[in-house]
């Protein structure tokens, strides 16, 4: 194993123990921490295996709406043949809540690693060389940063899909990048600059490192730490973005998967007429996963941040020691107890 | 003196932000410009004889160079005309008066219920941390923030409209209500209580229940997250442990030290919820066809109006800097050592 | 005090910040507490007024007007902070109410003990106050950050003092101060037993200061008074070798080489057996780890916890004989 052959080395071996050492405090975490940390990462890790294999844990497919040529009932109550119940198109609702897991992480995905591929190279530079290239690119992102998420996805969604991309998984993702990318590029520029002026770094600039080689070397490592929590929790709201998306009719298109939001839309015309499990399903899928992202992404937060960790106090009992006892004692020669 | 102090840093923002704007400005012009295809012709529909879309093209503009395109659209919007909307012809400061006025309505209240809820809740589950008080207001402010503003909506439509019959589930009012109302200041709740139109103003604000709740519920849980920790981190400071040292009671030491000093980031917070707020009052109002200057941006963009889409971005760009500067500026109020 | 301790509750098991410490504090007399960093002292001053952190818990005594402090219900102890009983910190720049003017400060210390004064007498007292201590009145309604470090030491100090407590702790009052500032706040605590007729216990780990400025001194080592007694005989004739050792590590316009005590600080969980100091003490006999040291008094109103004075009777037979110790393992730094 690779990973085997490399702790041979001493380059090797410092880079588990780096790896050891940043993960010590998630192996330490108690308390309200730590069950937030669990919780979150089952309810996530849930849904991940919902989504990836969508294939074979959906009883139907997500825009079926017959099986043996018999068409699904419209607008069914949730049933034992349909346990969430059919929509006005007869497709069962609990095979797209299944089937939207998949495409709801796909997007998501595909969008935050686009936005970090953009955003997290662009606040290295930006921060570490500054000068004018860093004050334009800080005035475009805080000027975007400041706007509504939703307003920045919805035109870049709507010009897109005039064009010749279209609608669908990219379209959106690609929206959801360009909102997002302000966030990173702010978070790894702010933390370059604190990293910069770090005793170490300057001590390798006087060594005559290379620009490329310390920011490879120790600013990288040292801001990457930070991504995960911010990575999460911007996965969460990513998800909300993406269904908003859907509901307003920027996302993905019915014939190439199903939607949450999407679906909630369908809904709420179904509403008027009291029929209630074709919005209620798709809705709690999209609560139960972002609360599962950012329960992890808290949790992470807490266990890495150390503000925030409260230390444990232990319980202990006074000795009872009558006067007298501490300043005369028996002549005996042994070791004073505790 | 304060004042003077004040005023030096008021103005000095206000020159900062000039860059800002001019940028999203420019941003916006830029962004509806690249998109493919004749605007006009995609707003029209393809139905239109050529002829009159080439009437149209040269009215608005759109035939000439794209530097004097820049140079009047940035003129225009000093003098403060936003254009004309393409498809149903109607001045944008029409749109922004009569709608923004429905979106204001519909956010301000929403604002309210946010942060009375986010402060609370926050407050509490800070001082009493790691209690299950604390637990119950988190796990709350978190699922709340998962609910999408249209699912939670949806859901208030189908039992408060629809099972349960107590509140409407659309609209800012009711017909009959809309036609006697005069118009004032276009906002309907300040306009009723100006005509001391109670039955108004009660069928208004149960239209306003809904979706207010909704939108401040699905807000509040940013305030929550917050004030919580800041909460925790004020307790903590020096300050709170030389009160005590004065014999000052702890519950003084709570509610006059660490609550007061924890809500100070409340004002920069709510400035940074505007955004949120902003973009889920689209939400909102799409759900609950509030017609706002929101429901307004999706209805020109499913209608491919470029002018209108452009106007309205425009005014939701000042609007985000505008209050991006009160915020600063009412920080600087309460807390005497920003002022440099 | 008799017998206080003050433990600090840690996963495993507690931290023995004060171990049976009994120290007696006159009316209007000042008392210097010295100590290396992490000996206790700060526990001590804290734990007086009652002050501990989560997980510390007390027990002994400590006796104000024939009352015990530690048995007493917290509300109680809380009614006594300001009128009775004081507390200034190190740090000064961070412990006003950023958001509070000064005279605010003020108003709601006199509020919450005196509830019946009016908002004149309130002032003037306040103005007072601060008048003594050189703080004029003009900037009676301005904010702590217009105040530079050593203003706002002295503001704490009027703020502490404005009720006329009998007994003020000071903890580190002027460690992060510069040396001018601290010789004006330090002439300023001489005078107040004069001023005020309040007993100071002023904690620090600088001999220079408890020289100029005690009546009396304590020195604790390891969570335990180790000797005690009038400053100026204390330090001409030093009884415990701590003592002396501090003396002589103390730098002054004389020093040529620098002196320091070996080894390192000990752990106050696992304190070293019979008398903690015996890993670095250069006088160490056999009987000094085998046996708890006890007090005794070399002179009237001094004593020491030692074995190199006695008492003679307690000690085994070849105790006094000089103990052999392993070379002190650099390792003990952790």
């Amino acid at each position: 194993m690779a990973a085997a052959a490399s702790a041979r080395t001493p380059h090797g071996r410092a880079r588990l123990m780096a790896i050891s050492r940043a993960t010590k405090p998630i192996r330490e975490a108690h308390g309200i921490a730590r069950g937030m940390l669990w919780a979150g990462a089952v309810i996530t890790a849930f849904f991940i295996v919902l989504g990836l294999f969508a294939t074979w844990i959906s009883p139907y497919k997500f825009s079926q709406y017959a099986s043996n040529g018999v068409r699904f009932p419209q607008l069914a109550h949730p049933s034992a043949k349909h346990w969430m119940g059919t929509t006005v198109q007869s497709s069962d609702v609990m095979a797209r809540v299944i089937w939207g897991a998949q495409t709801e992480l796909k997007v998501v995905v595909i969008a935050l690693v686009m936005a970090l591929t953009v955003g997290v190279p662009l606040g290295l530079i930006s921060g570490y060389f500054g000068g004018v290239l860093d004050r334009a690119l800080v005035l475009i992102m805080d000027a975007l940063f400041a706007f509504p998420y939703l307003l920045i996805a919805i035109v870049i969604a709507f010009l897109l899909a005039n064009s010749s991309i279209g609608q669908g998984v990219l379209t959106a993702a690609i929206a959801i990048t360009v909102a997002y990318v302000p966030l990173y590029f702010r978070v790894v520029r702010n933390h370059v600059i604190s990293v910069r002026e770090e005793p170490y770094v300057d001590a390798a600039r006087a060594l005559g490192a290379r620009p490329r080689t310390i920011i490879r070397k120790y600013v990288f490592f040292n801001v990457v730490q930070n991504v995960p929590p911010i990575a999460t929790l911007n996965a969460a709201d990513a998800i909300l973005l993406l269904a908003a998306l859907g509901f307003l009719g920027y996302g993905i298109q019915p014939s190439q998967g199903a939607e949450w939001g999407y679906d909630i839309n369908r809904a709420v015309s179904d509403a008027s007429s009291g029929i209630w499990w074709t919005g209620l399903f798709p809705g709690l899928a999209i609560v139960l996963l972002v609360t599962g992202l950012t329960l992890l992404g808290e949790g992470l937060n807490e266990t890495i941040n150390p503000v925030l960790r409260r230390r444990r106090f232990g319980h202990f009992d006074f000795e009872v020691v009558s006067p007298g006892t501490i300043d005369i004692e028996p002549l005996v020669e042994e070791p004073e107890q505790s | 003196m304060p004042g003077t102090s004040l005023r030096t840093y008021l103005l000095t923002r206000l020159a900062l932000v000039i860059p800002m704007v001019l940028i999203l400005l420019t941003m916006v012009f830029l962004l509806l410009r690249v998109a493919p295809g004749n605007p006009i012709q995609a707003a029209l529909g393809g139905h239109v004889p050529a002829a009159y879309v080439n009437q149209i093209t040269r009215k608005l503009g759109f035939d000439k160079p794209i530097y004097t395109q820049y140079g009047d659209y940035m003129w225009d919007i000093v003098r403060g005309n936003f254009g004309t909307t393409i498809t149903d012809n109607r001045k944008l400061s029409n749109i922004i008066t009569v709608n923004g006025a429905a979106t204001l309505e519909l956010t301000f209240f929403a604002m309210l219920i946010a942060i009375v809820v986010g402060v609370v809740v926050g407050l509490i589950a800070g001082r009493y941390r790691d209690t299950p008080l604390d637990i119950f207001g988190r796990l709350f402010g978190i699922v709340v923030y998962a609910t999408p503003v249209f699912f939670l909506g949806l859901m208030g439509q189908l039992v408060f409209g629809v099972w349960l019959n107590w509140l409407p589930t659309s609209d800012q009012a009711s017909p009959l209500t809309q036609a006697l109302l005069k118009t004032h200041t276009n906002i309907f709740f300040v306009d009723a209580i100006i005509d001391g139109n109670w039955g108004a103003l009660k069928d208004i604000s149960e239209h306003l229940i809904l979706p207010a709740t909704t939108l401040g519920l699905a807000t509040a849980g940013i305030f929550i997250r917050l004030i919580r920790i800041n909460v925790i981190r004020t307790l903590r400071d020096d300050y709170i442990e030389a009160a005590r040292a004065r014999g000052i009671t702890e519950r003084d030491v709570v509610f006059r030290h660490a609550f007061k000093n924890a809500l100070v980031p409340v004002i920069t917070v709510v400035g940074l919820n505007m955004a949120l707020l902003l973009g889920g009052a689209v939400l909102t109002e799409t759900t609950f066809n509030w017609p706002g200057i929101g429901h307004s941006l999706v209805t020109y963009l499913e209608n491919r109006d470029y002018t209108a889409v452009q106007g309205i971005i425009v005014v939701f760009a000042l609007v985000v800097v505008a209050i991006s500067v009160l915020v600063d500026f009412i920080n600087a109020y309460v807390d005497p050592r920003i002022r440099y | 005090m008799r017998n206080l301790r003050v433990y600090y509750g840690t996963p495993g098991r507690p931290v023995r910040a004060v171990d049976g410490v009994s120290l007696d504090i006159g009316e209007g007399e000042v008392m210097g507490l010295v100590g290396e960093s992490g000996c206790g002292k700060s526990t001590l001053g804290r734990g007086i007024l009652g002050l501990l952190p989560d997980g510390a818990r007390a027990d002994g005594q400590v006796l104000y007007g024939g009352r015990n402090l530690v048995t007493m219900p917290p509300k109680t102890v809380r009614r006594m902070r300001g009128p009775e009983l004081g507390l200034i910190f190190q740090e000064p720049m961070t412990r006003l109410n950023p958001l509070m003017r000064i005279s605010d400060h003020f108003a709601e210390t006199l509020e919450q003990h005196e509830p019946k004064l009016s908002d004149r007498e309130i002032k003037q007292r306040s103005l007072e106050t601060l008048g003594r201590m050189g703080i004029p009145p003009t900037r009676f309604r301005q904010y702590p950050h217009e105040f530079s470090g050593g203003m706002r030491q002295r503001i704490m100090i009027a703020l502490a003092l404005v009720l006329r407590p009998k007994l003020l702790v000071a903890d580190e009052p002027t460690t992060s101060l510069d040396v001018i500032v601290e010789g004006q706040i330090l002439a300023l605590l001489a005078t107040l037993k004069r001023n005020f007729g309040t007993a100071l216990l002023l904690i620090t780990h600088n001999l220079g200061i408890v020289a100029e400025a005690c009546d009396r001194v304590a020195v604790m080592y390891a969570g335990q008074i180790v000797e005690e007694g009038p400053a100026r005989n204390v330090f001409a004739e030093p009884a415990h070798p701590y003592t002396r050792e501090l003396l002589r590590s103390t730098i002054s316009l004389d020093t040529t080489e620098l002196h320091s005590i070996p080894g390192a600080p000990p752990n106050l969980i696992d304190p070293p057996s019979g008398c903690r100091f015996h890993p670095r003490c250069p006088d160490v006999m056999t009987v000094c780890p085998a046996r708890n040291p006890i007090e005794t008094h070399p002179e009237a109103g001094r004593r020491v916890l030692c074995w190199l004075h006695g008492p003679e009777r307690e000690i085994p037979p070849g105790g006094t004989e000089p103990f052999e110790r392993e070379a002190i393992a650099v390792a003990e730094e952790a």
